[in-house]
C-alpha cells in the first residue's frame, strides 16, 4: 500500500518559518539576554540550530543551544514494546533563571513536550519555558500550547506529519502522509 | 539503531554484537543523568526490582541499587544467608515467594553457575545476572567494555591482556564473550593450574605461556583478583610467588603500549596481583570502571524492562 | 503351564544359535528349541515372527531404592520398569537405607521381589559396613543370604589396604567385587566432565584421570593378589585402555559400561540440564569413541544401565545441587540396538553383553535358552518406534535425558520363569 504524500513546506518555506520564529522570539523577550534554546531530539535539535543561526544574523549575538532526549521521561515506558535507544541530553550551561525556548519539529499530543519540561526541571529552575514548533498538527491530549508556530496544519489522526533533514541536518521539507 | 529484544540478561554469550552496542550506547546516555545535580529520572517509576544476593558483594549490589533508584524504580535487597539457602528453602521456592511480591526485575547473584537460567524458567519477570559461579558476570563485562571504549573510542582491534585465575573467573568469561563479539583480541596469562581446558575456543583468545607475552604491546591490561583462600592450596605455592610471576608492577607495565590502560574488577589485593604504584598510577582506570558500573546497570535495567518482542 | 514362542529369530550366544526357531517352555523351564514345534492345546502361543527371541536380558547394575528411599523407586516399580525394558533379572546396588550389609536387608529384598516384583532381583551387598569405607561387611553372610556380588557403588573404597584385603577376602568366599572407580581428591567439587563444555558453562570439572587412576589401582590390587574384579560404569578412554591392557596380561578383570556413556557426550549438559548429570559424568567425544571400540573388541564385557531414579525435587534444582544419575532400564535396549544398527556390535555381541556375560560374571545361572534352563526370555521388536514419555515410563522417577525423544526397538514380551510379565 503506497502512502500519499503532500509537501506542506519546502526548504525555503522552512527557512522562512524559522526566520519568523527567530524574530518573534527576539521581540517577545526583548533581545537575547537570558534566552537559551533547547531542541528536543532529534528533529527539534536541528531546528533549534536553525533558529539560533537566524538570531545570530539578526542580532549579531549568539544564543546558547542545548538538546534534550526525552526517552527516559516518556509516560508510555511500561508498555511491552522494546525500549528505544536512549539519546544524549546535552545542556552545557545552567538553566537557572533562564528563559528557555523549547524547540520541536511537530506538536501533536503534547506528551513529548510534557516529558521535555519534566526533564528540564531536573536540570534547574528556568525563569520561564516557551515552546517553538515548526508544525502544529492539533489533537492535543494535554493542556499545552505553542508560543511560536511555523505553520498550523489541520490533520486527521490517520495522517502523519514528517520533517525530513539532509545529511548536514538541514531541513529539506515537511510532508503530510496519508 | 536496533532495539533490545531480550527479556533477561544472563550471559554476554547470549547477546549479539548489536545488543552489546546498544547496551553500551544507552549506558553512555545514562552517564549524563549521573552527572546532574538531580541524579534521577522517572523512567522506571512504579517498577519493583529485587536484588537477590546469595553471595555477599557490597559493590555490585550497591551499584545495582543506585542504578535502580536513579531510574526511580523501587529496589529491595534480599540476602538469604548461605546456611538457610543450603539447608532450608530452595531457590525455586524462594523465587515463587518473591514472585508473589510481583517484581518486574530480579537481579541475582548466585554461587551456582547457570542458576539464572533455572530461575528464568520459574518466574515471569526479567532476570539480570549479577554473577553466577564461574560462568558469567555480564554487567562487569559491559562496564569493562564501556571503560575501554572511553579510553580508545573503539573496541575493534584492541589487544586485551587478562591475567590471573581464568578458571574461576566469571569476569574473564564475560569479557571474553563480549570482547570477541566486539572485535578485540584477548591474550590470557596465568599459572597453568588456573587456565581451564579449551579456553582458547571460547572466543578470539590466545593463551600465553607467561605474563610478559600477554601484556607485550597490549592496549588493555586487566588483572584478576587472587586470594589464597579462594584459589585453594593446590593451585599455587602462595601469593608471594604468584605476585613474582603474575603481578603487575611499574616494570612490566612498560611492556604494554605506552598509552595502555590498566583495569581490575575489584576488590584489589594490593601487592598481590598489582602493586600500589600501578593501582594508583596514571594508567589506572579502575575507579572509572566503578563509575561506569552504575551507568551500565541503568542501561541493563532500562532495556530488560522494555519487554520481549515476539 | 506351557508356552510356545513361534517363528522368531532366536539368538542365543550360549549355544551359537541364530536361526528362525520355536521355543517351547513348560513349568518355568525351556524344554526344547527347534523348527515347527508343536504344543499342547492349552499352551499359550506367542507369534514372534519378525521379532528377536533372546535369553532374558540382565541388568547387573541398578538402584531400586528399596528399602528406605521408596519415594524415588521401589522393588515393585523398579522391576516393572525392568520388564518394560526387556530385563528379566536385575542386580540392585546396596546404597539403600539401611545399606545391604546384612542378611536382614538382603532377605527383605529377595522376599519382596519374589512376592511383589516382576522379575528376578539379585542384591549386591556392600564391601564395607554402611558404605563407610572403614571395615568389611560380613561378605560370607551376604553371600549366603543371596547376594551375588559386593560393591560400595556410589563411592570408592578409598583405603587401598582395605580394598586389597576385601578383594582377597571376597575371592576366598567366592563373591565378585564390583569396583566404583573414582579418585575423590581429583573429583573435588566437580559436577561435570572437565573439558571445553565445563569451561564455557563455568562448572567445576571432573577430570577423566580421576576415574583412570582408580581403575588402575583396583586392577593392580586384583592383579597383585591374583583375584577377580569387575569395574562398574566405565566411562573414559583411559579406563578402556587400562582394562584392555590388563586383560591382555591375563588379569581377571571384567567391566561394564552404560548406554549413556556410548550415546551422549558432555555436550548434553548444555542448558545446565540436570538429567545429564551423573557420576561418572558424561565424557567427551573421544571417550565415547573409545567406549564403543571397547564394546566392539570385547574389552567391555557388559552393558548395564546404572538405573538411578531420583525424585523431581532432587533434579529440578540448580545444577550443582542436583543429584547424580539417570533412569535407564526402559531405554537401554533401543540404545544398544542402535549400536547394532550402526555396525559397532553384532546382534550376537549385544545379547552377550546384555545377558550371557552378566550371568557368567556373577554366576547367575541364566543368560541361556538351553533346554532345562530357567525360562527367562525376551522377545524384541527391533523396528518398533516409540517416544520416551514421562507418564508412560513404569519407573517412579522420570529423570531421563531422552524424554521426548524417539527410540527404535523395544521388548514386546518379557517372560520370567515361564510367566509372561510384560507385553507391548
Amino acid at each position: 500500500m503506497s502512502t500519499e504524500q503532500t509537501v506542506i513546506l519546502d526548504s525555503a518555506g522552512v527557512k522562512r518559518a524559522l526566520t519568523r520564529i527567530a524574530h518573534e522570539i527576539l521581540e517577545r523577550n526583548k533581545g537575547v539576554s537570558g534566552v537559551v534554546l533547547i531542541g528536543i531530539r532529534s528533529g527539534g535539535v536541528f531546528l533549534a540550530d536553525g533558529i539560533a543561526q537566524q538570531i545570530g544574523i539578526i542580532e549579531g549575538d549568539a544564543v546558547p543551544v542545548g538538546s534534550v532526549d526525552i526517552t527516559l521521561y516518556r509516560d508510555d515506558i511500561s508498555g511491552q514494546l522494546p525500549h528505544q535507544p536512549v539519546g544524549k541530553t546535552d545542556i552545557p550551561f545552567s538553566l537557572e533563571g533562564k528563559k528557555v525556548v523549547l524547540v520541536d519539529d511537530v506538536l501533536f499530543t503534547g506528551r513529548t513536550i510534557r516529558a521535555a519540561m519534566d526533564a528540564l526541571m531536573d536540570y534547574g529552575r528556568p525563569r520561564c519555558i516557551q515552546l517553538a514548533v515548526l508544525i502544529d498538527r492539533g489533537h492535543r491530549e494535554l493542556p499545552i500550547r505553542a508560543d511560536y508556530v511555523g505553520r498550523n496544519v489541520p490533520t486527521s489522526l490517520k495522517e502523519n506529519v514528517r520533517v525530513t533533514f539532509d545529511s548536514n541536518n538541514q531541513p529539506i521539507e515537511v510532508v503530510l502522509e496519508k | 539503531m536496533a532495539e533490545f529484544k531480550h527479556k533477561h540478561i544472563i550471559a554476554l554469550r547470549d547477546l549479539s554484537k548489536e545488543d552489546i552496542e546498544l547496551l553500551i550506547s544507552t549506558a553512555e546516555s545514562m552517564r549524563e543523568v549521573n552527572s546532574r545535580d538531580i541524579k534521577k529520572v522517572p523512567t522506571l517509576r512504579g517498577k519493583t526490582i529485587i536484588n537477590l544476593f546469595y553471595e555477599s558483594s557490597t559493590r555490585t549490589r550497591t551499584s545495582f541499587e543506585i542504578a535502580g533508584k536513579r531510574l526511580s524504580a523501587d529496589t529491595v535487597n534480599i540476602a538469604p544467608s548461605n546456611s538457610s539457602a543450603t539447608k532450608g528453602e530452595t531457590l525455586s521456592d524462594t523465587a515463587l515467594n518473591l514472585l508473589a511480591m510481583k517484581p518486574d526485575i530480579i537481579v541475582m547473584r548466585h554461587a551456582v553457575s547457570g542458576s539464572h537460567y533455572f530461575l528464568a524458567e520459574k518466574v515471569n519477570c526479567s532476570i539480570i545476572n549479577a554473577g553466577d559461579g564461574a560462568h558469567e558476570h555480564p554487567s562487569q563485562g559491559l562496564l569493562d567494555m564501556l571503560t575501554m571504549k572511553d579510553r580508545f573510542g573503539r573496541l575493534d582491534g584492541l589487544k586485551v591482556a587478562i591475567v590471573g585465575d581464568i578458571t574461576h573467573s566469571r569476569v574473564a568469561r564475560s569479557d571474553i564473550q563480549g570482547l570477541t563479539k566486539m572485535g578485540s583480541s584477548i591474550y590470557l596469562a596465568g599459572p597453568p593450574t588456573m587456565m581451564p581446558p579449551g579456553v582458547e575456543r571460547l572466543g578470539n583468545v590466545t593463551v600465553c605461556s607467561n605474563m610478559k607475552e600477554a601484556i607485550q604491546d597490549a592496549d588493555v591490561v586487566m588483572m584478576l583478583r587472587i586470594q589464597q583462600e579462594r584459589q585453594g592450596k593446590t593451585l599455587m605455592p602462595n601469593t608471594r610467588e604468584y605476585s613474582r610471576y603474575f603481578g603487575l608492577n611499574p616494570e612490566n607495565i612498560k611492556l604494554a603500549k605506552p598509552n595502555a590502560m590498566v583495569m581490575h574488577p575489584g576488590p584489589i589485593n594490593r601487592g598481590v596481583e598489582m602493586s600500589s604504584h600501578v593501582v594508583d598510577g596514571d594508567q589506572s582506570w579502575i575507579l572509572k570502571q566503578v563509575e561506569n558500573g552504575v551507568a551500565v546497570r541503568m542501561s541493563m535495567l532500562y532495556h530488560v524492562c522494555g519487554g520481549e518482542l515476539e | 503351564m506351557s508356552l510356545l514362542i513361534k517363528g522368531g529369530r532366536v539368538i542365543d550366544p550360549s549355544q551359537n544359535l541364530d536361526d528362525a526357531l520355536d521355543v517351547l517352555v513348560e513349568n518355568g523351564v525351556v524344554i526344547e528349541i527347534g523348527k515347527s514345534l508343536a504344543a499342547s492345546s492349552e499352551a499359550k502361543i506367542i507369534d514372534a515372527s519378525g521379532k528377536y527371541v533372546v535369553p532374558g536380558l540382565i541388568d547387573m547394575h541398578v538402584h531400586l531404592r528399596d528399602p528406605g528411599l521408596e519415594y524415588k523407586e521401589d522393588i515393585v516399580s523398579g522391576t516393572r520398569a525392568a520388564v518394560s525394558g526387556g530385563f528379566t533379572s536385575v542386580c540392585c546396588m546396596p546404597n539403600t537405607k539401611p545399606t545391604i550389609d546384612n542378611k536382614a536387608v538382603a532377605s527383605y529384598i529377595i522376599n519382596k521381589a519374589k512376592t511383589e516384583g516382576s522379575c528376578n532381583v539379585f542384591p549386591v551387598g556392600s564391601i564395607t559396613y554402611g558404605l563407610n569405607g572403614d571395615r568389611m561387611a560380613e561378605m560370607g553372610e551376604l553371600k549366603e543370604s543371596g547376594c551375588v556380588a559386593v560393591s560400595d557403588d556410589g563411592k570408592p573404597v578409598t583405603n587401598s589396604e582395605l580394598m586389597r584385603r576385601s578383594l582377597q577376602y571376597a575371592a576366598g568366599i567366592g563373591i565378585m567385587v564390583i569396583s566404583h572407580a573414582e579418585e575423590l581428591e581429583l573429583v573435588g567439587e566437580g559436577v561435570m566432565n572437565e573439558g571445553f563444555t565445563s569451561t564455557e558453562l563455568g562448572l567445576k570439572g571432573i577430570p577423566a584421570v580421576a576415574e583412570d587412576i582408580a581403575t588402575s589401582r583396583d586392577i593392580m590390587l586384583a592383579e597383585y593378589n591374583g583375584n577377580p574384579i569387575h569395574i562398574a560404569h566405565v566411562s573414559t578412554k583411559g579406563s578402556v585402555r587400562i582394562i584392555r591392557e590388563a586383560k591382555a596380561r591375563g588379569v581377571r578383570v571384567t567391566c561394564e559400561t552404560a548406554p549413556h556413556y556410548f550415546t551422549l557426550t558432555d555436550d548434553a549438559v548444555r542448558g545446565y540440564n540436570t538429567n545429564a548429570k551423573m557420576n561418572p559424568p558424561l565424557r567427551g567425544s573421544d571417550d565415547v569413541s573409545a567406549i564403543k571400540e571397547g564394546l566392539r573388541d570385547g574389552t567391555i564385557d557388559c552393558i548395564a544401565t546404572d538405573h538411578a531414579p531420583h525424585h523431581i525435587d532432587e533434579k529440578d534444582v540448580e545444577f550443582n545441587v542436583a543429584m547424580n544419575g539417570i533412569i535407564g532400564l526402559e531405554t537401554s535396549l533401543p540404545l544398544s540396538l542402535k549400536l547394532v544398527e550402526d555396525g559397532i556390535l553384532t546382534l550376537n555381541q549385544m545379547v552377550e553383553k546384555m545377558s550371557c556375560k552378566p550371568s557368567e560374571i556373577l554366576a547367575l545361572n541364566r543368560g541361556t535358552l538351553k533346554a532345562g534352563a530357567a525360562a527367562d526370555i525376551t522377545v524384541i521388536d527391533p523396528s518398533l518406534e516409540w517416544i520416551v514419555e514421562a507418564d508412560k515410563l513404569a519407573s517412579k522417577s522420570k529423570n531421563s535425558p531422552w524424554l521426548g525423544q524417539k527410540m527404535k526397538g523395544a521388548a514386546v514380551a518379557t517372560i520370567v520363569a515361564g510367566n509372561l510379565k510384560f507385553v507391548r
